[in-house]
């Protein structure tokens, strides 16, 4: 990983505020932490805890409310409108594109070159192991298989900042688990920064660099800490102590110890 | 393949099977013919001239086809116009939804008195009877847009056209074609109604004639052609249908 001393991702008591006629819900706060260049970061927390908001606001969706936020240093230059990759918890791959058309999608927005996008959603197809189904549909792939497409459609534009909402959510535990392999795979072979958000407290320590931890009622972020275990993670490492103390430093935060 | 096969064979032996129980009830019933005719009797009304068959054929399907035609182009058109505004979506739509409450076969004598008789109205009938289903249906499928593949689109800064006809429109197609085909039966009923209640020619005006001298072969032959254009045109929907909608993404 290129890792440079300045922060990719600044957030500093960054707040979201939901207003409903003359209520208001603190949706988020507190946010403060920071994003190396090609860090993956897990944002984990329960439902209500602010974590795809979050998501949405560094995604350029939603403004924030308070606090400072900043993309971008000058070694990592970003740029909002085509720095962004998506990926969310159903794969949302258009059912009248083939998976090939479907990973183009991002590119035909933008308007990049088509043939040289093509040969690039070749190459991310066979990076996620789905070399040779570039012309099915998305009902002929399993869902493991349409996420990986998903997760090539989000990478086809070359974005800096891949942003991902529980992207292995509705897969079975066996299906996810080998996705979150495969995912550390990816990420080290795109070199991308990436925030994750679950909330599976397993997953975000096992995939992470670095894990925020949110809490709900009200929504605020609780810790920031990084993740020392070895690298390529393999499955074994969940059985490690030290993997043990990180989730059970989450439970506590979340209040379920 | 061969299941296929199975199946297309399968559905012509049951058409071929109701036509010769209608044979057999007829023969073996001793029905009398102005009650109802044997196949042959029906088909020998079809070889006389006096008839005018051809004639008849045409004005129906150009009723036929030109009012749905007409509700295609108008329902479409609308639906698309509503999603571009909210404000007229929501001030329409319901207004539309009210309107087609209405029995349009009761607009009938209206038609009559504003256009008069002939092709032109029994077109208005037919096109105010399909118009709504392709209306609603496709207003309904333009809404249909997964808020997150919304999201997705802004996060790449896409514009609102990109958007449409990225993924709204052909979102949408699934749903615009189930209502062409409830649309397609709902028009040979505008059409045929509409003769019925007032027309020179055509089909149904042709039933109501006949009708007089109990010339039941005669009437028999016509619903049958009436029923091979709705056939037709509902063949045609299905074929573009087939062209154009991905089969996974089909709806009813």
């Amino acid at each position: 990983m290129p890792v440079s001393s300045e922060p990719f991702i600044r957030l500093k008591g960054v707040k979201k505020i939901y207003r409903t006629g003359r209520k208001e819900h603190l949706a988020v706060s507190d946010a403060t932490f920071d994003v190396m260049p090609g860090e993956l970061v897990s944002l984990v927390g329960p439902s209500g805890c602010g974590k795809s908001t979050l998501l949405k606001i560094l995604a350029g969706l939603h403004p924030h409310d308070g606090g400072e936020l900043k993309i971008g240093s000058a070694t990592h230059s970003f740029d909002p409108s085509r720095d962004v990759g998506m990926v969310f918890q159903a794969p949302l791959l258009l059912k009248w594109r083939r998976i090939l058309e479907n990973v183009l999608l991002p590119a035909e927005i933008l308007g990049l070159p088509i043939s040289e996008s093509r040969d690039r959603a070749k190459n991310l197809l066979a990076l996620v192991g789905l070399a040779g189904y570039e012309d099915k549909y998305p009902y002929e792939l399993s869902g493991g298989m349409q996420q990986r497409a998903a997760i090539a459609r989000s990478l086809v534009h070359d974005p800096k900042l891949v942003l991902m909402d529980e992207p292995f959510g509705a897969l079975d535990a066996l299906t996810r688990e080998k996705m979150n392999l495969e995912l550390l795979r990816i990420w080290k072979e795109a070199g991308k920064t990436i925030v994750f958000v679950t909330h599976g407290i397993s997953e975000a320590v096992f995939l992470g660099t670095r894990v925020v931890v949110l809490t709900a009622g009200p929504a605020r972020m609780a810790d920031n800490f990084e993740i020392d275990l070895p690298r390529p993670r393999t499955l074994d490492m969940k059985t490690h102590e030290r993997f043990g103390e990180y989730t059970r430093r989450i439970y506590k935060l979340l209040g379920m110890e | 393949m061969n299941d296929n096969l199975r199946r297309y064979a399968l559905a012509i032996i049951a058409h071929v099977a109701l036509i010769v129980a209608w044979y057999l009830f007829v023969k073996l019933g001793n029905v009398p013919k102005f009650v109802m005719p044997s196949p042959g009797a029906t088909l020998d009304a079809l070889l006389q001239p006096n008839y005018d068959w051809w004639t008849n054929i045409s004005v129906t399907a150009t009723e036929i086809f030109g009012g749905y035609f007409l509700a295609l182009v108008g329902g479409v058109s609308l639906a698309l116009v509503f999603t571009w505004s909210k404000t007229l979506e929501a001030f329409f739509m319901p207004l539309l939804v009210s309107l087609n409450m209405i029995p349009k076969v009761a607009l009938g004598p209206l038609i009559i008195v504003w256009f008069k008789y002939g092709v032109f109205p029994n077109t208005i009938m037919a096109f105010s009877i399909c118009v709504f289903p392709i209306l609603l249906t496709t207003a309904r499928g333009l809404r249909e847009v997964e808020p997150e593949l919304l999201d997705l689109v802004k996060s790449l800064k896409g514009s609102r056209w990109q958007l449409f006809t990225k993924i709204q429109l052909p979102g949408a197609l699934p749903y615009i074609f189930a209502g062409m085909k409830v649309a397609a039966i709902l028009a040979v009923a505008g059409a045929v109604v509409g003769e019925f209640l007032g027309s020179d020619k055509g089909l149904g005006y042709l039933m109501l004639q006949v009708q007089v001298t109990l010339d039941t072969p005669a009437m028999f032959m016509a619903v049958i052609l009436i029923t091979l254009i709705g056939m037709l045109l509902y063949g045609l929907v299905l074929g573009l249908e087939k062209l154009l909608v991905v089969k996974d993404a089909r709806v009813v």
